[in-house]
């Protein structure tokens, strides 16, 4: 049944298809679902809500640093509003992105399974997920909060803003995220069809695979940080408290135990995804297979170790930041290790530059930034300098944005007609990914030098010699906000036409293109056999 | 290079600035070559193997040990490179030399209160020679701060219930600013402090006659502050209350009983010498306690206590 | 053809009794569930395990109020407590088996009994915790007992309570789950074919226990 390109069909069709989408109808039937497809839809407008509204901060925020003192708003305002583009960007949209929005919905299919493993789990991730929302529009609209995303003590427990609101809300997302891990990693395990060996699994799986690990055993820890954080503003236990014989500093470990782990929580689903792009739109097999599979895994295990990095200068022992610093190299080599995989990927491949693959070569060069500036950082007299600074700012939204947005809007473009049955607009994917490329880069290059010029972050007054780099700034972040909205066009206009969209547009070899576009309710007609691997686009040379 | 040095990168106002730039524009280099390689590479392969050009089919490529050795350990060795070279900096900029003058630093939300070996105390601003080592012992008083010089390159965390410490030594005059780095609040972007590093004459000549609030502020309103600020407050009351020492209010022109019996008027040599030989004179029913401030007050400083004293009647 | 099956509802379509429609058999059903609960487990054990470490370190920082504060810990009633989950645990053991057994009444009676143990658990703590309020016992900023001759105690009441009222919530949260398969178990959906749920839940149950008795020695037996 798998050809190695699938002829589209017949522009349009004139009887709407039988899909997940129309099986059932009504609200009733997607807030009870448990069909992973449309729980996938639901977190999918959920975290694009979320990540409008982390934008609309942003864009808050450098309006506001246009000019050296007040432009728009007071000092608290600004605090607040740094702080929940943060929060909302990190905990609400990045990290159920691309697990929870596309994961759920592509992984079952990949494996060739009907649904995950546990799909009222599945639902109870997406209303936990709600219930934290609301939590955290509540933290915002009862006066928001003003430490920062990473609620530093004792700034955060002495605090009178809502972080006691912010921290439950943070906390129970964390329910949704492990609810999610837990799932993918059963489901890997157990539901994958007859002849799906752990090689043969798209390198997107394994890329979940390993986020799921991360999941689990670094969000109970922020979990139980964030409880400590309620405990220290309801009872004053004084664990973070230095006059009352605690220690501030030890929050920092705890917080970054969870919170550097879940940067790869971040990163992998995204690398995951190029993964798939890369060798489909290259029409080439992906080179170093079982490289880039166990990287992710490495990557998992060793970014457990390498939290201290957020703290060479907080007080800690310098002995603790050598052994964090050379750790935190060590971390870089896998990465490494995968974009040089792409590339050669890309070598003498057969390539259609088409939204999705143009998205995938943004990430390699913006994450090549993102991972490079990350050295000035892990080494420890550099890092110095550049702590606090626009310079962290800049690298990690290269990593965050750059890199991780960037794969998520690649693979939302790639995985489109699938999901909705529709292709999405070329032309306008096409001018959406310039003006990103170009909008990103316009606003967070600027921002290295403002780092290595030593502008410190979270700063609403600046002096006046760093206006330049900050307007400059500004602008580009113009240009990127119409490149998104360029490129949300381009996806949802799609949706007022008749599904139009071929079984398998790309050519993939993965199982998800064996299932039609948009898939039946129970995925397959009949569960799939595997015969070959998931990047073989020439079988009758392969075999 | 050192046109691209001054472009990015503030002044370097130590040795240790520069030798950590050194680093700096290794770590850029290598960023460039890097990022260019992979920028170069991926826009030459969408071009050159575009579809309509090269249909295919395409060559069966899985792996290739040597290869991904190869890129796997020189990186790899680059890195270590890096870590070794960043630990060293790391390690110079933590150990200071033994004669490092020190200078106590309280930060609170929203400045920096300095106090000196002499006990000269100033907000937001020390004055430091040039040449010569200065250690910053630091806490604070409430949230966690950092104090972070750009043009020297260093920062650390000033924490509250704890000492942390930053050393320099400045090799560059002029104003040097430093900002408080780690986020604590409204106006966490106000809190700013200046390093002024003078040439030795200019220096004496602050330690002598004090920076410009010491040199122009009116006597008497020096005076207070110095009662507020330099520890005579602790023991010597405005408002009659009898404290470790005799109370200042009302006391000029008025004759005062010794200890030892004989009587003294309060005038300007009195209090010059109670300030520089407590022990000379003990008004009687005190003990001879009060340290002296020999060294410890400018000579304006002294005058403006006798002029803040004569007015308080 | 069918109506729709990805609903909640869970008479949709003919199956062996509890076998979901996305699982191939009753045996892959039940390797992935207890896979799942294995997994949320790890994330309990990593939960309690932050408490574990700041308590560690605090006692390290605060040694001499730490070990005069766990004196007023009754320690009788700690062993007793500890008696309790532990039997506790065998009887869900028994009520495991019971069931793997297909043997429906004494699956009830173990797990009513266990039932009955975590209330005698949440009893024994009532106690101790209204003797702690009436000493004046309480964490941080609450503590007010008079007459410590080394300061700093509070602290360790932090710890206390916050970690026995997050293994207290557990134990409220395991009788629910076993309630609830107590519950299904009285309607006959159990067999020696079909247990899963009695079996996660006993995981479950084992590692509230489990985590009872690290808390036990590290509060009460500490010095």
């Amino acid at each position: 049944m798998a050809d190695a390109i699938t002829v589209p069909s017949a522009a349009g069709g004139t009887a709407e298809r039988r899909s997940y989408l129309n099986e059932s109808r009504g609200l009733w039937s997607w807030l009870y679902t448990v069909d992973h497809k449309r729980i996938g839809v639901m977190y999918l407008w959920a975290v694009l809500s979320m990540f409008f509204l982390g934008g609309v901060f942003a864009l808050l925020v450098r309006l506001e640093l246009l000019t050296p003192k007040r432009t728009i708003m007071s000092a608290e305002q600004y605090n607040r509003a740094f702080t929940l583009h943060g929060a909302i960007m990190i905990f609400l949209f990045i990290i159920p992105s691309i697990p929870a929005a596309l994961g759920n919905f592509v992984l079952p299919l990949m494996l060739g399974a009907k649904d995950v493993a546990f799909p009222r789990l599945n639902l109870a991730s997406w209303y936990v997920y709600v219930l934290g929302s609301v939590f955290a529009v509540t933290a915002m609209i009862t006066g928001g909060v003003d430490t920062g995303w990473t609620f530093y003590t004792p700034y955060s427990t002495t605090s009178a803003s809502s972080v006691t609101t912010m921290t439950l809300a943070a906390f129970i997302l964390g329910f949704s995220s492990i609810f999610t891990g837990v799932n993918f990693i059963a489901t890997t395990h157990k539901l994958r069809a007859p002849g799906l060996t752990w090689y043969r699994m798209p390198l997107f799986v394994w890329g979940m695979y390993a986020t799921s690990i991360i999941q689990i055993l670094a969000t109970p820890v922020l979990g139980i940080t964030l409880l400590l954080i309620v405990m220290e503003r309801v009872f004053s236990v004084g664990i973070f408290d230095a006059r009352l014989g605690g220690d501030p500093v030890l929050f920092q470990h705890f917080f970054w135990f969870y919170s550097h782990p879940a940067v790869y929580i971040m990163i992998l689903p995204g690398m995951a995804i190029i993964s798939e792009i890369i060798p489909v739109f290259s029409r080439k097999t992906i080179f170093g297979y079982k490289a880039i599979a166990w990287s992710s895994v490495a990557i998992a295990f060793i970014s457990f170790l390498v939290w201290g990095h957020h703290m060479f200068v907080s007080g800690q022992s310098r002995l603790a930041g050598a052994i964090f610093s050379f750790l935190t190299f060590l971390v870089a080599i896998p990465s490494a290790i995968k974009v040089f995989n792409w590339l050669t990927t890309m070598y003498k491949g057969s390539i259609e530059f088409k939204a999705p693959m143009m998205y995938a070569v943004m990430f390699l060069m913006l994450f090549g930034i993102g991972g490079l500036t990350g050295l000035f950082l892990g080494a420890l007299a550099t890092d110095v300098h550049l702590h606090d600074t626009y310079f962290v700012v800049a690298h990690f939204h290269y990593v965050m944005m750059g890199s991780t947005t960037i794969a998520f809007l690649g693979g939302l473009h790639y995985w489109w007609p699938k999901i909705f049955g529709r292709m999405y607009n070329e032309k306008l994917a096409t001018v959406g990914a310039a003006l990103v490329f170009v909008g990103f880069n316009a606003t967070f290059l600027p921002q290295f030098v403002l780092g290595f010029r030593g502008m410190p972050r979270r700063y609403y007054n600046y002096l006046d010699q760093f206006q330049p780099l900050h307007a400059f700034s500004t602008f580009g972040s113009w240009i990127l906000g119409l490149g998104l909205a360029v490129a949300a066009l381009a996806l949802v206009t799609s949706l007022r036409k008749k599904p139009d969209a071929p079984a398998n547009p790309w050519g993939g070899r993965t199982l998800e293109w064996e299932a039609s576009s948009p898939p039946i309710t129970h995925n397959f007609e009949i569960t799939p056999v595997v015969t070959h691997g998931p990047y073989d686009f020439y079988p009758e040379r392969e075999h | 290079m050192n046109g691209i040095r001054s472009i990015l990168l503030p002044v370097a106002g130590s040795e240790y600035a520069r030798s950590h730039d050194t680093l700096l524009m290794f770590i850029l280099a290598l960023t460039v070559i890097f990022f260019s390689l992979i920028a170069v590479l991926s826009v030459t392969f969408v071009w050159r193997y575009r579809r309509s050009r090269n249909q295919g089919p395409t060559p069966h490529m899985t792996h290739n040990t040597a290869l991904e050795l190869t890129w796997s350990i020189i990186p790899g060795l680059i890195l270590l490179v890096l870590f070794l070279w960043g630990l060293k900096g790391y390690i110079a900029a933590g150990v200071a030399p033994l004669d490092a003058m020190e200078i106590q630093v309280t930060g609170k939300k929203w400045l920096w209160a300095f106090e000196y070996p002499n006990g000269a105390r100033t907000i937001n601003e020390i004055h430091v020679p040039v040449g010569k080592p200065v250690k910053l012992v630091m806490t604070s008083e409430d949230v966690i701060h950092s104090f972070y010089i750009p043009t020297m390159r260093i920062k650390q965390d000033v924490l509250p219930g704890r000492y942390t410490e930053l050393w320099f030594t400045p090799t560059k005059a002029g104003m040097h600013q430093a900002f408080c780095a780690e986020y604590c609040g409204k106006s966490h972007s106000d809190m700013l402090a200046k390093i002024w590093v003078d040439e030795e004459a200019a220096y004496q000549k602050w330690l002598e006659e004090g920076d410009e609030h010491t040199r122009t502020m009116p006597l008497k309103d020096l005076g207070r502050l110095i009662w507020e600020n330099r520890g005579c407050s602790t023991c010597h009351s405005l408002d009659g209350t009898r404290g470790q020492g005799p109370s200042f209010k009302g006391i000029w022109g008025h004759a005062q009983k010794l200890a030892d019996g004989k009587t003294v008027v309060v005038d300007a040599n009195y209090i010059r010498e109670s300030i520089l030989m407590p022990q000379a004179k003990i008004v009687a029913g005190y003990e001879p306690i009060m340290p002296t401030f020999q060294g410890l007050l400018r000579e304006r400083e002294i005058q403006a206590v006798i002029e803040f004293i004569k007015s308080l009647q | 053809m069918t109506p729709s099956t990805n609903t909640l509802d869970p008479h949709a379509h003919p199956h062996p009794t509890g076998l979901q429609h996305h699982f191939a058999d009753m045996e892959q059903q039940a390797d992935a569930s207890k896979i799942g609960m294995w997994l949320f487990l790890v994330t309990e054990v990593l939960l309690f395990g932050g408490l574990f470490v700041g308590f560690a370190l605090m006692q390290g920082r605060h040694h001499e109020a730490f070990l005069a504060a766990h004196h007023h810990l009754d320690r009788s009633l700690g062993i007793l407590n500890t008696v309790v989950l532990l039997t506790s645990s065998w009887t869900m053991v028994m009520a495991v088996h019971s069931a793997q057994q297909g043997e429906r009444k004494r699956l009830i009676v173990y797990l009513a009994l266990t039932l009955v143990f975590a209330c005698a658990f949440l009893g024994v703590k009532y106690l101790e915790y209204s003797h702690k309020f009436h000493e004046g016992l309480l964490p941080g900023k609450y503590y007010s007992h008079r007459g410590d001759t080394v300061p700093g105690q509070f602290m360790f009441f932090s710890f206390y309570f916050m970690m026995t009222g997050l293994h207290g919530l557990h134990i409220v949260a395991g009788m629910a789950a076993i309630s609830w398969v107590l519950r299904r178990a009285m309607r006959g959906d159990f067999s020696g074919a079909y247990y899963t749920p009695v079996e996660i839940v006993g995981l479950y149950w084992h590692l509230v226990d489990m985590i009872w008795i690290y808390l036990f020695p590290l509060l009460y037996l500490i010095g």
